[in-house]
């Protein structure tokens, strides 16, 4: 034990601070030191600094175990989960800023709830059907295979940091991002949804949708659920480009994909 | 902000149960508006694992399965502390919620026709399954049951449950207004009128009038520290809203559940269906010693019982080393890679983020953590509270009362759902006949004092020990001592070392005093209350002279159904300085108390004739404060039907 503790590294937190309650101070950026301890998380390491060296630090926590997506947040520059990042994979000195695209609540809380909200409302992120519950019928069979399927997309924890991480996402405040097309995605698959290819063109079709993609796929890179998002993204523009044949719409999506 | 807002439903939280009552009462037509400390799809419920039971028999090791099958499960199951004719309403309408969810969208692991290979008591078994089935919903097997019965979309069933319903939250256009804490119930006597609530954005309080109010926050496992597998925002802050009108009981608190298995030592939770799908509990010598100790359910005996065991199995110095302490070990690799990643994926994903394993090679250190509080807020089986109109509770806030003194695995999932739904039904009935009538006079009072609250702790500068240093010290006491073999001793010192808790933050202060949403100043507003319900815990603790369930005495190693077949209520007058605990009976008997079949205690038989026990019931309760049900008591019980099952169960 003596040699662990002779060994163990001080970490740096350097950790942006804003309190919007207090307008009149500017943001700036706040050095704490911390012991570090095996097997210590973000999670541990910001509880310890709240409680044993400021408790005004504002940040967001809830399950602790990488599925309620409360924590994301900038380590060193790129989007992370705060619980699921052990300190032993950083380097000593360690940078914590908020999300960037979401509004901030205070230091590194941001207020993705109203986000996600605002991006399921704009997709219609749930199933769309024309018949209502019949509580005395027994469940419509679905092959394994399909609900394999949608469970892969439906595992988005909606943390947002494949909004943060994107280009286009940090300069178009409307653009619904990887995890809004997954959503799309989801929903398409899923053969309880009874929208039109049609109906789904309108959704993912403008500049916020599909065709405002870049292509970086830094999404694909920083979700921490390893979801396949580069697939669905090629999915749902595959989709939109087939509705888009179908309906024989002019668009200008129609003319790149007949260029390509 | 607004100061004043006005609603027919109040919903505080938004997890399952609350947003499930929500959806009932806005489908009836009335505003249903949700209050959630985080936004709805971060709440608790997305941590459950593994299942949701729902008796739909749709494998082979699930045929013939029923309601009565679930029923009899789950009043064994809760050593017969529960609530016979909510247990019979909760087995039936699950196999509804079930088949809801599936229409919302939750993408169920589908039965597949053909050769399944599966783990069964040890031994690698191929079942043929019939195609009459293909693509139904299928199940797993999960402790306590008599037939695989949870129904499962990997270990991310509370996840998915949870993404369509406030999907269908959306849909219908219900109001959410999330980081956002009630700090108080708004009552006139025996009426509840609302809430006043504290914005977790700017610190600012609204009062929330409504019609009828819901409590649906969950459970109080952080009254255990760090020893919980529960999400930080566990605190109890549903119960409390309840304990602070001083009339409102609160049921069975003693009543803590343990998971047997928390990943040692984070406490993160390791689905039981790891268990159900085949996985192995092992001592430091590689033996598995409860199948040895039990051995008709092995390692798929009810979680009370497997803790026992694993408890026991380290205090007699058989746990494995660790520098964290002694441990049991998870045994999964023989159910190989592709298993684990597809029908096991977040455990193998948690082991990998949070312990550095590798499931498919190596074993799984875990230790049982505080998981589950079968006790909560005492409601009938509308989800009225007792003594105060207009208030309910649904879900793992609410002692309703389903799972007594043991919940199974999977029961908490499937109630959250279905109570939501029933819960919200009879809201929406109340609310029919209700107008709004509250004075602004009332409304001011009662934010006037949460003003005051707030006030004086921004005035009192920490000296002595912080309110994280209490919060510690909470949970040691109450995992050394109310955890899961119980003594007198032990919970005399409990009861001690928490009114000497209570005291302290009488005079603690706050290390900072910005303004705005404080985090120091909100975790401090819960504190006091938590201590309430720690203190609750362990006095409820310390006067049940049996063993039942999880409250395990080592004094008193037998349940006694002759002394003890009831329900411990506890009320905290205004202003008192202590609990104060009465009895209720659990409620109609129909499933005469007997055996568990698994954990071989012993028992103190019920004197009384089932007949003569039943006839006190109802007069009882109405004394105890239980308000009268839309239906009489008892009218849902299906009177001796359980006998299907068991006869089956005999012949098979």
């Amino acid at each position: 034990m003596a040699e662990n503790i002779k060994t163990a590294r001080i970490l740096k937190f350097d950790i942006f601070r804003y309190n919007p309650a207090e307008p009149d101070k500017p943001p700036y950026m706040q050095r704490f030191e911390v012991e570090e301890a095996p097997y210590m998380s973000l999670f541990l390491a910001l509880n310890q600094i709240r409680e044993e060296q400021d408790s005004s630090l504002q940040f967001d926590f809830v399950c602790r175990s990488a599925v309620c997506g409360s924590c994301g947040m900038m380590v060193n520059g790129r989007p992370a989960l705060g619980c699921q990042t052990l300190t032993a994979d950083l380097p000593e000195v360690i940078a914590l800023h908020p999300l960037p695209t979401f509004a901030l609540i205070g230091d590194l809380s941001v207020d993705t709830g109203r986000w996600f909200r605002s991006m399921v409302d704009r997709v219609n992120g749930w199933i769309e059907r024309e018949t209502e519950f019949d509580r005395a019928s027994i469940e419509a069979p679905m092959d394994n295979a399909t609900a394999d399927k949608i469970y892969e997309a439906d595992r988005c924890i909606e943390c947002g940091c494949c909004v943060a991480g994107c280009a286009v996402a940090n300069v178009r405040p409307d653009f619904l991002g990887a995890t809004g097309l997954n959503r799309i995605a989801r929903f398409m698959m899923d053969p309880r949804d009874q929208r039109s290819e049609q109906s789904w063109f309108e959704v993912v079709s403008d500049s916020e949708g599909v065709f405002g993609c870049i292509g970086m796929m830094a999404c694909d890179d920083v979700c921490p659920k390893d979801l396949p998002l580069l697939e669905v993204y090629s999915y749902v523009r595959r989709k939109a480009v087939a509705s888009l044949f179908s309906s024989g719409e002019d668009h200008p999506a129609r003319r790149e994909a007949e260029k390509a | 902000m607004e100061p004043f807002y006005t609603t027919d439903v109040l919903v505080i939280g938004g997890g399952l149960a609350g947003e499930r009552a929500a959806i009932e009462a806005a489908a009836s037509g009335h505003k249903a508006t949700i209050l959630s400390l985080v936004p709805p799809r971060r709440s608790h419920s997305c941590a459950a694992q593994g299942g949701m039971q729902a008796s739909l028999g749709n494998c082979v090791k699930a045929s013939g399965d029923n309601a009565h099958w679930h029923f009899l499960d789950t009043v064994r199951g809760s050593d017969w502390g529960a609530d016979q004719e909510v247990a019979r309403m909760f087995a039936e309408e699950a196999r509804v919620a079930v088949r809801e969810m599936a229409y919302w969208g939750v993408p169920w692991t589908r039965a597949t026709p053909g050769k399944n290979s599966y783990f069964i008591k040890g031994e690698r078994v191929e079942i043929d399954e019939p195609e009459d089935k293909a693509g139904m919903i299928m199940h797993r097997d999960f402790g306590g049951t008599a037939k695989w019965r949870a129904c499962y979309a990997s270990a991310g069933t509370g996840h998915s449950v949870l993404y369509a319903v406030d999907a269908e939250v959306s849909r219908l256009g219900i109001e959410v207004r999330d980081r956002m804490e009630a700090l108080s119930l708004i009552y006139d006597g025996d009426r509840c009128w609302g809430a006043v609530a504290r914005c977790l954005r700017t610190g600012e309080l609204t009062v929330f009038a409504a019609k009828a109010t819901i409590i649906a926050t969950g459970g109080y496992g952080r009254i255990y520290g760090k020893y919980t597998t529960n999400a930080t925002i566990n605190e109890g802050t549903g119960a409390m809203l309840a304990l602070n009108t001083g009339k409102v009981p609160l049921g069975n608190m003693e009543a803590i559940q343990f998971h047997p298995t928390g990943l040692w030592p984070s406490g993160i939770l390791i689905t039981e269906g790891c268990r159900g799908d085949g996985g192995y509990l092992v001592d430091k010598d590689n033996h598995r010693f409860v199948a040895e100790l039990e051995p008709e359910k092995q390692e798929l005996a009810s979680r009370d019982v497997v803790s026992r065991h694993m408890m026991q199995r380290i205090k007699d110095g058989k746990g494995a080393d660790s520098k964290f302490g002694p441990h049991i070990w998870l045994d999964l690799r023989h159910l190989g890679e592709q298993h684990l990643k597809t029908k096991l994926r977040e455990i193998w994903e948690i082991c990998r983020d949070f312990a550095g394993i590798d499931p498919v090679k190596e074993m799984i250190p875990v230790r049982p953590f505080q998981h589950y509080s079968m006790g909560g807020v005492r409601v009938n089986k509308d989800g009225q509270a007792y003594n105060m109109r207009g208030l309910f509770a649904a879900g793992e806030a609410a002692c309703w009362d389903m799972h007594g003194f043991n919940r199974l695995g999977g029961n908490s999932l499937a109630e959250t759902v279905v109570a939501g739904r029933i819960v919200g039904q009879r809201v929406a009935q109340f609310v029919d006949g209700e107008t709004l009538d509250v004075s602004t006079a009332l409304t001011d009072a009662f934010k006037k004092e949460q003003e005051a609250r707030i006030a004086d702790w921004m005035s009192r500068k920490a000296e002595g020990p912080s309110v994280y240093d209490i919060r510690d010290a909470m949970g040691e006491i109450m995992i050394d001592k109310v955890g899961i073999f119980r003594t007198a001793s032990e919970l005399e010192e409990a009861v001690a070392g928490i009114k000497d808790l209570l005291e302290q933050v009488k005079t603690a202060g706050l290390h900072n005093s910005k303004p705005g949403v404080n985090p120091e100043l909100t975790f401090a507003l819960r504190l006091e209350a938590m201590l309430k319900l720690a203190l609750i815990t362990a006095k409820g603790a310390l006067e049940r002279q049996e063993s039942r369930g999880a409250h395990s005495r080592v004094d008193f190693p037998q349940r006694d159904d002759k002394n003890w077949l009831k329900r411990t209520l506890a009320r905290w007058p205004v202003g008192a300085s202590e609990p104060e605990l009465s009895y209720e009976p659990v409620g109609m008997l129909d499933l005469p108390p007997g055996e568990r079949g698994y954990g071989h205690a012993t028992r103190i038989p019920l004197e009384q004739s089932i007949e003569d026990y039943n006839a006190t019931v109802v007069e009882a309760q109405k004394a105890a404060g239980k308000q009268d049900t839309v239906e009489p008591m008892g009218s849902q019980i299906q009177w001796g039907a359980w006998e299907q099952a068991d006869t089956k169960a005999a012949s098979s």
